[in-house]
């Protein structure tokens, strides 16, 4: 068994560490580069025809996103993760994912944590938006139609 | 060296995640999941990022430019509009049903779960598909 599974606090604690860890990644890009650290709309601008210089800094933000999965297994080894969606449901939801963060110039990163950051209620409207239709769909999905 | 900096602060970004427990997307659904097992640790990732994430933007605002140079482009749209929230809307529903954002995919991808390739090809075309129509409509 996972020590987290039954000390909650150190999950709280590891919660609390990672958001200060992503909030001092949020404070560095726009410090250092004047960007917001939104995951969707710097894979998005990937995405689009036009400005290749615009390109090469969000396509090292990806490699260094990608490159931190190997080196936190080398140091610390990597938690267990639990994915019960299936094929379909993970098909359906990337999708969604995929094009509403793109319609809404956001995710959980750039709105949720730069947006919010920054005293933008345009972002706080979206983030309050996506986490109660996420609450919404748990519901649904787990206690109506109990999947 | 902006590239430089962008691929640190990118690394950053994804330990973050990991450490976070982001990245488990049971975690994630356990948080949204206010009828069942409530698990709150998400909401200390949000406290703990916005804590860090607010003294980076207030300084960030004082500047034109950033400290390597580079001119501060932050986002100038107030408006709240149809995009924005049907767009936020469709994010959560598909966040409520696979327990994944953006960043968290991406770096399981990385780890090498299958299940996060899938998720991961698919957000990529629907960000694709927006793309198209998007220039389509220009």
């Amino acid at each position: 068994m996972n020590p987290s599974d039954v000390m909650p606090i150190s999950d709280y604690l590891s919660g609390l560490a990672g958001g200060l860890l992503i909030g001092s990644a949020a404070a560095l890009l726009v410090l250092l580069n004047g960007r917001v650290a939104g995951i969707s709309g710097i894979i998005g601008g990937l995405l689009q025809t036009g400005n290749k210089g615009d390109k090469i800094w969000r396509l090292m933000f990806v490699l260094g996103l990608l490159a931190a999965p190997f080196i936190y297994r080398f140091v610390f080894g990597l938690p267990t993760v639990t994915i019960d969606a299936g094929t379909i449901e993970l098909i359906i939801a990337g999708l969604l994912v995929g094009i509403g963060t793109r319609y809404a110039s956001g995710c959980t990163s750039g709105h949720g944590v730069c947006g919010i950051s920054r005293g933008s209620m345009r972002s706080l409207a979206a983030t309050l938006t996506f986490m109660t239709a996420g609450f919404v769909t748990v519901y649904l999905t787990r206690h109506v139609l109990g999947l | 060296m902006l590239s430089i900096s962008a691929f640190f602060v990118g690394l950053l970004f994804g330990f973050g995640l990991i450490l976070s427990g982001m990245t488990d997307p049971a975690k994630v659904i356990g948080f949204l999941d206010l009828a069942g097992a409530w698990n709150p640790t998400l909401a200390f990732v949000m406290v703990g990022a916005i804590v860090v994430g607010s003294a980076g933007f207030a300084l960030a605002k004082k500047r034109q430019r950033s400290v390597l140079g580079a001119p501060m482009q932050l986002p100038q749209t107030t408006q709240l509009d149809k995009r924005l929230l049907f767009g936020s809307l469709a994010f959560g529903v598909g966040w409520g049903i696979a327990g994944f954002c953006p960043g968290p995919a991406i770096v399981s991808a990385a780890a090498g779960q299958p299940k996060a390739w899938l998720f991961v090809a698919a957000m990529l075309a629907g960000m694709a598909l927006y793309s198209f129509i998007e220039s389509r409509g220009k």
